[in-house]
């Protein structure tokens, strides 16, 4: 079993739902990430979603391009990605990494490098944003043969005909993106993210994860209420953002924000 | 598989293009993929077409015999397809009518675009004021500076032209920032992308608006001089006025075809904007194609003294053309394009954009290598008004 859906599992069984904070690998400085992942789990994250900086991220909102940019302006490249994941393994067996990114950088790599690259790292899954199952085919093969998970975005636009595709193609769990628009806008609305997640679960029995939009304690619980794990990036990309140092107290202030997230899907 | 086959139902030339974009768009690209498929074959569509190509847009546009030009150049026969005489002066409104009146049809109210040099993003502020459509017009900060009179034309056509300051501020990061747009506002919007990159359907799509433009010169070069053209010659910046004049000749077997890129500072400086010519495949703006990047799949700034061809891709079916051997491309830099501007217009009394410049440079190296019996169609694909301020400048003019 991969260890997204033995966590999901645990999840489950402790009737808890999941926290799946996104910094972007790399950023501000290539050394920070280390501490940084370390410093999310401290807070009570499930699972890590690691950036893939790239010049051109055409589904990201201002917040995570500034994430990029700055990771790129330390020249980290998608290889210094997966060196870091297998750092982090070293003291972490636990916590699934899943890698976001775009296309190129994995293109560039070959499917069959990166995918041998990344799992023998400690790499769990990996998400493609702008390759949706069409044109995954390839990708999804060499995954599949060094057991990594494929994740895949569902959005509001979603028919319900290509979601039960999508589900068909998918492993580890289903990334709901809760609204239209890209990383970190501020139009959630929660009720349709609702009725959106209950029409997935009747199309798959994969758990389904929310991303996008989610700001607060609020927005949280109001999401963690719907479904399985929720996805949070923007707000902590802008507080890496603003790190001068990588000393402790820096370091809490992040633990201390996904703490906060934390407490608030507990309590759902 | 025959050329003109392609692509296949997903957009796939050979493994070029696709729909490599946010799961958001998968949805609304398919609703413009039916959309755009049924109103292809519809007449009265098609009808409404023509009438605004021919009566708005001033279509056909002459294939005009360079007589003075191809004697000093001693060679081949240069006859000029004018797209520069459309209305807005460039080849981009043939396709910014098709997609508006589609937009129309789908029922948006909203259009939204990209634009480099301010070309396309006038046009579509045009056709948009032409169909009392909201426009917003997505430029780099740094082209804005460097079309400040395209700006404001925009501007007095009603279009909101939005600044973009990420990335390197160029063609790239205003269609990055207009796809965002367009998955915001995904229900009243219709995104016009101005080149054949993208992803699927845009490819084809645009394609398609713009092969008038091989039709006419194909057949007005039969009535003319009674025989098709040896070669055709046309820039490539995304690509989309070359895939117009190159399409409907793609059979034509005997017919050499030439696409000319940016050499920039010339392509063993690195500064350059000719993917085809230096670059390697890989996925950008939706679809797979040969493009400008780093070792690390980063996408590099590229560098042309014509920002329309300032753009790191390039439409997939040139990457097809050119792995498939029916297209040549080659790259002329700066300076000869600059030559090019000067010569045309001082023989011909025609003032050729500097994008069409390089086709100009490409076209009078090879007409020297032809007979004189034979014929070379290059598209002028705008005219040259919009360049004067940066011809000046270069030259150390102060307007």
């Amino acid at each position: 079993m991969s260890r997204i859906t033995d966590c999901f599992k645990n999840l489950q069984e402790k009737k808890r739902k999941g926290l799946i904070p996104f910094i972007v690998a790399g950023d501000p400085k290539p050394g920070f990430t280390l501490p940084l992942m370390k410093a999310l789990v401290d807070g009570g994250a499930d699972l890590i979603e690691l950036g893939v900086p790239f010049s051109d991220p055409m589904a990201d909102g201002p917040a995570i391009q500034g994430g990029s940019e700055r990771a790129l302006a330390h020249g980290t490249t998608l290889r210094d990605v997966i060196d870091m994941v297998a750092s982090f393994r070293k003291d972490n067996q636990q916590t699934p990494v899943i890698l976001m990114g775009y296309s190129n950088p994995v293109e560039i790599m070959g499917y069959e490098d990166f995918a041998k690259s990344a799992a023998e790292a400690g790499v769990d899954g990996v998400i493609i944003v702008d390759m949706p199952p069409e044109e995954a085919g390839e990708l999804k093969e060499n995954l599949v043969k060094h057991q990594l998970d494929l994740i895949f975005l569902i959005a509001p636009t979603t028919s319900v005909e290509r979601q039960k595709y999508i589900s068909e193609t998918a492993s580890g769990f289903l990334y709901y993106v809760s609204l239209k628009g890209v990383t970190g806008s501020n139009r959630l609305d929660t009720n349709s993210v609702e009725e959106s997640v209950r029409a997935i679960k009747q199309q798959s029995k994969l758990p389904v994860g929310v991303g996008f939009g989610i700001r607060d304690a609020e927005s949280a619980a109001k999401v963690a209420k719907v479904s399985d794990a929720i996805i949070v990036g923007s707000p902590i990309v802008e507080l890496v953002g603003e790190m001068v140092d990588d000393s402790a107290d820096s370091l809490n202030k992040i633990s201390e924000y996904i703490s906060t997230m934390r407490d608030a899907i507990d309590a759902v | 598989m025959q050329n003109n086959m392609l692509p296949d139902e997903n957009g796939h030339f050979g493994p070029y293009g696709g729909k490599f974009v946010a799961e958001t768009l998968m949805g609304p690209l398919e609703e413009l993929t039916e959309a755009y498929t049924h109103y292809l074959k519809d007449p009265e569509f098609l009808a409404e077409l023509d009438d605004e190509l021919h009566h708005y847009v001033g279509r056909p546009s002459p294939l005009y015999h360079t007589r003075r030009w191809s004697e000093i150049l001693g060679g081949a026969q240069v006859y000029l397809k004018r797209e520069d005489l459309n209305h807005t002066g460039a080849h981009k409104i043939n396709n910014t009518v098709g997609q508006a009146l589609l937009a129309k049809r789908m029922g948006k109210t909203r259009i939204i675009a990209e634009t480099g040099a301010g070309q396309h993003g006038v046009a579509a502020a045009t056709v948009a004021a032409r169909l009392g459509l909201e426009c917003v017009v997505y430029m780099g900060s740094e082209d804005i500076k460097r079309q400040s009179i395209n700006v404001f034309r925009m501007k007095l056509l009603g279009a909101t032209v939005v600044p973009v300051e990420s990335g390197s501020k160029t063609l790239k990061d205003a269609l990055n920032e207009a796809m965002r747009d367009w998955v915001t506002n995904i229900d009243d919007t219709f995104y016009i992308i101005g080149s054949v990159a993208g992803p699927h359907p845009y490819p084809v799509m645009v394609r398609d608006f713009q092969t008038v433009i091989g039709r006419e010169a194909r057949q007005q070069c039969l009535e003319q001089a009674g025989r098709l053209p040896a070669a055709l010659v046309a820039c490539v910046g995304g690509g989309s006025n070359a895939i117009g004049l190159f399409y409907p000749f793609l059979d034509d077997k005997d017919v050499a075809i030439y696409g000319v890129e940016a050499g920039g500072d010339g392509l063993e400086t690195g500064r350059h904007a000719a993917p085809l010519n230096a670059g390697k495949p890989g996925v950008l703006h939706g679809n797979r194609t040969y493009l400008m990047e780093d070792k690390d799949g980063q996408i590099i700034e590229t560098h042309s003294i014509s920002a329309g061809l300032d753009y790191p891709g390039v439409g997939p079916e040139h990457s097809w053309l050119k792995d498939s051997g029916r297209a040549k491309y080659v790259a002329i830099n700066d300076d000869e394009a600059l030559q090019a501007f000067h010569n045309l217009t001082k023989v011909e009394g025609i003032m050729p954009a500097l994008e069409s410049s390089h086709a100009l440079a490409f076209a009078s190296k090879l007409a020297l290598k032809m007979r004189k019996d034979e014929i070379i169609i290059v598209n002028l694909s705008g005219r040259g008004d919009k360049d004067i301020q940066i011809v000046a400048t270069l030259e150390g003019i102060t307007l």
